[in-house]
């Protein structure tokens, strides 16, 4: 029992992660139209913006130390953050909460990355083929990777949590179980939340707000949006920015978890993709559903006791998922008639 | 007058005759019969390859390989300040390059993928005229590779690789390794492992599921068994699997106190990550404080890992903070070149570069089974991992291996790891004969 519920909060903050990636795919598609291949891209890239802001908080004053020598005989360099040589205690606290302030600088950022990306590369594509889509987003994550590589390198950079937030919560001891078999990190818990406030947030603009209700209605009949003189290029450049910006904080929280490189955002994309066809193309509920649903289906495949029976599942689990829900369900779990039929 | 006669046999020796003036010029000017060997060196120069990671996951490691074997190459050319040669116990080169020519060399990406590391080692042998191949990060590359050279006739000095196989069941005759292997690591871990653990412990592995992880985990098992450890379970995890909770958590309820993390580089710094974050390090069971053993440590991928690498045991073929004289002039002349110290793949590059040169100097030629020869048996000292011996059955280095551990309190990002154990190279030797393999004969191609 214990082990099950382990891998149901193993489940969730995985599951948050692919949610969100999700979320953007499904709402670049279902406005745009656009297989947008260089979403995982986005991901890493947000997670980037937190390394990004670390570097800078923590750049150094650097003082030469004439009585050492480093191993290689020049004089032993000491250093010290700016910030806290400015601000003290204030400082180093800034620098330990990097990942959270992160937040803040990442929206504008991203939402300006995305807008540059649909103005510059992707609008140019709404009319082409899906395979076009592809080939040219592709291209583009590969670029986009490459570029964070030779900036940052090809090594994981720690991006570690607040002090006060690495901890665990015994999950054991509150539901009567022994204490400490059932514990989950707090950092996990905080992005599973995360994750449910955005996919919230996201679903309330596009619900209560007038933009939102322009965007649901340009989803489902983009002509006649346009005929009432809105325009709808406008404001799906918006959105394409706004999927961004939930990549990008998906991918700046998801940091303590998964130390970022350049090749994170590949690792998410796939997964993703089958989260967006399992939901149901073009459904933001059914993307939230089948992200939550799959990442703690794949943690149940990582059991031991499911791995005996079933030897290597764990590696193909959200693909057989995926075929069967599609032989059984071929619109996905939630998606609406007409999307990607013909 | 004379009758001019042309019959059958008449006809086939005058065909011969002419046939063999005609082919005389080039059969002696051909590069088969002229040369003797692949890429025999003909004018003042001669030419390395040197087969790295330049992209890929690996691509850091690689770069400091590259970096190793051009202050190598400038050390064997005269140039710097000699680095190693100046502390190599073998006096043979004498910065002048190798037999009068001088090293030039070329590069390839193998892209920690086999396919596209034989490709660039072919396209190194076959366009650029390399002599040898030397360099990688992986030991599924360094196999294919070793192949590869085997079949074309040229010397394959290995890179970074770790598995027992390269030295083991795959061994070539025309293949050598400088770098330690899984059977040395779990030899000289077990006694450290010992004296921090004791012997009643449970371990339960996490195993890159490749040829690596297999070696590694079967190492680590055999030595960890005999001091009485028991094995709670030994889970296979995919390369690159990301965030790995989904294989940690179950061992918070095995019963396990010990987890060895048979993971390598980015799969590594993930699951110890994952581990740390599960607080695995900080847990207690069986009213024993928990362990973790990471059996291969490399501190260029440890620094990435962060603080989680603090207090947890491994092992790794050299570290920077040597004091030996040959490190210390490794480290000198890398570290004022590149601003940083070299990480244990520079090292094991570097010394291969230098050790390569040495055995064509001693030999007095490049052909591959002249060096091959040079080099077994080769017993040499000042390469900063003390008295060191290639071994002529397998071309295994034996030397003494390291044991660190994560550093409580580190001065700078590159003072990751302390040594904590110099095991000697009598307690991690095994007969050759038991990693299986033929070396074969050498082939010196043409």
């Amino acid at each position: 029992m214990d082990a099950i519920l382990l891998q149901v909060l193993n489940g969730l903050d995985k599951g948050g992660a692919y949610a969100l990636i999700a979320l953007g795919l499904t709402i670049i598609f279902g406005t745009l139209g656009v297989v947008n291949f260089a979403h995982g891209a986005l991901f890493m890239l947000g997670a980037f913006c937190a390394v990004s802001i670390k570097a800078l908080l923590g750049l150094d004053k650097v003082t030469l130390d004439p009585t050492q020598t480093t191993a290689w005989g020049t004089p032993l360099e000491v250093r010290q953050p700016y910030v806290e040589v400015w601000f003290g205690d204030w400082g180093a606290t800034l620098l330990e909460y990097s990942v959270p302030v992160s937040i803040l600088i990442a929206i504008p950022v991203m939402l300006l990355i995305g807008i540059i990306m649909e103005r510059g590369l992707i609008r140019y594509f709404y009319k082409r083929p899906h395979a076009e889509q592809i080939l040219v987003t592709f291209g583009l994550a590969i670029v986009l990777q490459e570029i964070v590589k030779s900036i940052f390198g090809a090594n994981p950079i720690p991006q570690p949590a607040p002090d006060s937030m690495q901890g665990m919560i015994d999950f054991g001891a509150f539901l009567g179980h022994e204490a400490g078999n059932v514990v989950y990190p707090i950092w996990r818990l905080t992005y599973f939340l995360f994750s449910l406030g955005v996919i919230g947030l996201v679903f309330a603009f596009l619900q209560f707000t007038t933009f939102g209700m322009v965007v649901r209605a340009g989803m489902a009949d983009r002509e006649t949006v346009g005929l009432l003189g809105i325009d709808i290029d406008r404001r799906f450049t918006i959105v394409f920015g706004i999927a961004a910006v939930v990549a990008g904080l998906a991918g700046v929280m998801y940091t303590p978890i998964l130390s970022p490189d350049y090749h994170m955002g590949m690792d998410f994309l796939v997964l993703s993709f089958v989260v967006v066809v399992v939901g149901g193309m073009g459904s933001l509920g059914g993307a939230v559903l089948a992200g939550f649903m799959l990442g703690i289906l794949q943690s149940f495949a990582s059991m031991n006791e499911v791995k005996e029976i079933f030897p290597g599942i764990d590696q193909i689990i959200i693909y057989l998922i995926a075929v069967v829900i599609l032989l059984v369900r071929p619109r996905g779990l939630m998606g609406r008639k007409g999307v990607m039929e013909g | 007058m004379s009758k001019f006669m042309i019959n059958r046999r008449s006809l086939l020796k005058g065909t011969a005759a002419v046939g063999a003036g005609l082919a005389t010029p080039t059969i002696f000017s051909s590069k088969s019969w002229a040369a003797g060997y692949t890429n025999e060196p003909k004018g003042g120069t001669v030419t390395f390859g040197f087969n790295v990671p330049q992209t890929g996951a690996y691509a850091d490691e690689g770069a400091d390989e590259l970096r190793a074997y051009e202050l190598a190459v400038e050390h064997i050319n005269g140039g710097g300040d000699g680095g190693m040669l100046n502390t190599f116990s073998s006096k043979a080169l004498k910065g002048d390059g190798v037999n009068g020519k001088k090293v030039v060399f070329v590069t390839g990406d193998t892209q920690t993928k086999s396919d596209a590391a034989r490709a660039s080692a072919k396209r190194m042998i076959e366009k650029d005229g390399a002599v040898m191949i030397t360099g990688g990060s992986s030991s599924g590359v360094a196999i294919a590779v070793q192949g590869l050279c085997q079949d074309a006739g040229v010397i394959f000095m290995a890179g970074l690789t770790h598995s027992n196989d390269t030295t083991g069941k795959d061994k070539r005759a025309n293949g050598f390794r400088h770098f330690f292997n899984t059977e040395m690591s779990g030899a000289a871990l077990a006694p450290v492992l010992k004296n921090a653990f004791g012997t009643d412990r449970t371990a339960y592995h996490l195993t890159a599921d490749y040829t690596w992880g297999w070696s590694q985990e079967g190492s680590i098992k055999k030595y960890t068994e005999q001091l009485g450890w028991k094995t709670a379970a030994a889970v296979r995890t995919p390369l690159g699997a990301g965030d790995f909770s989904q294989y940690i958590t179950p061992v918070l309820n095995s019963g396990a106190d010990v987890l060895v993390l048979n993971h390598y580089g980015r799969d590594m710094v993930n699951s110890l990550t994952a581990a740390v974050q599960f607080g695995l390090r900080d847990k207690q069971v069986n009213g024993k404080d928990f362990a973790i053993v990471v059996p291969l440590y490399s501190r260029l991928m440890a620094q990435g890992a962060g603080e989680n690498v603090k207090g947890i045991f491994g092992s790794t073929n050299w570290h920077w903070s040597l004091q030996d004289e040959g490190s210390k002039a490794f480290v000198k002349s890398f570290g004022q070149k590149y601003g940083f110290p070299p990480s244990q793949a520079a090292h094991t590059c570097y010394c291969q570069a230098l050790l390569y040169a040495d055995a064509c100097q001693r030999a007095g030629t490049f052909m591959p089974s002249a060096v091959g020869k040079a080099l077994e048996g080769f017993k040499f000292d000042g390469l900063g991992n003390g008295p060191t011996e290639y071994r002529a059955e397998d071309h295994q280095c034996f030397k003494d291996v390291l044991v660190v551990k994560g550093k409580e309190n580190p001065t700078s990002k590159f003072d990751v790891l302390e040594v904590v154990e110099v095991t000697p190279r009598s307690q991690v030797e095994y007969p050759a004969s038991m990693l299986g393999g033929e070396l074969g004969p050498y082939n010196n191609g043409g």
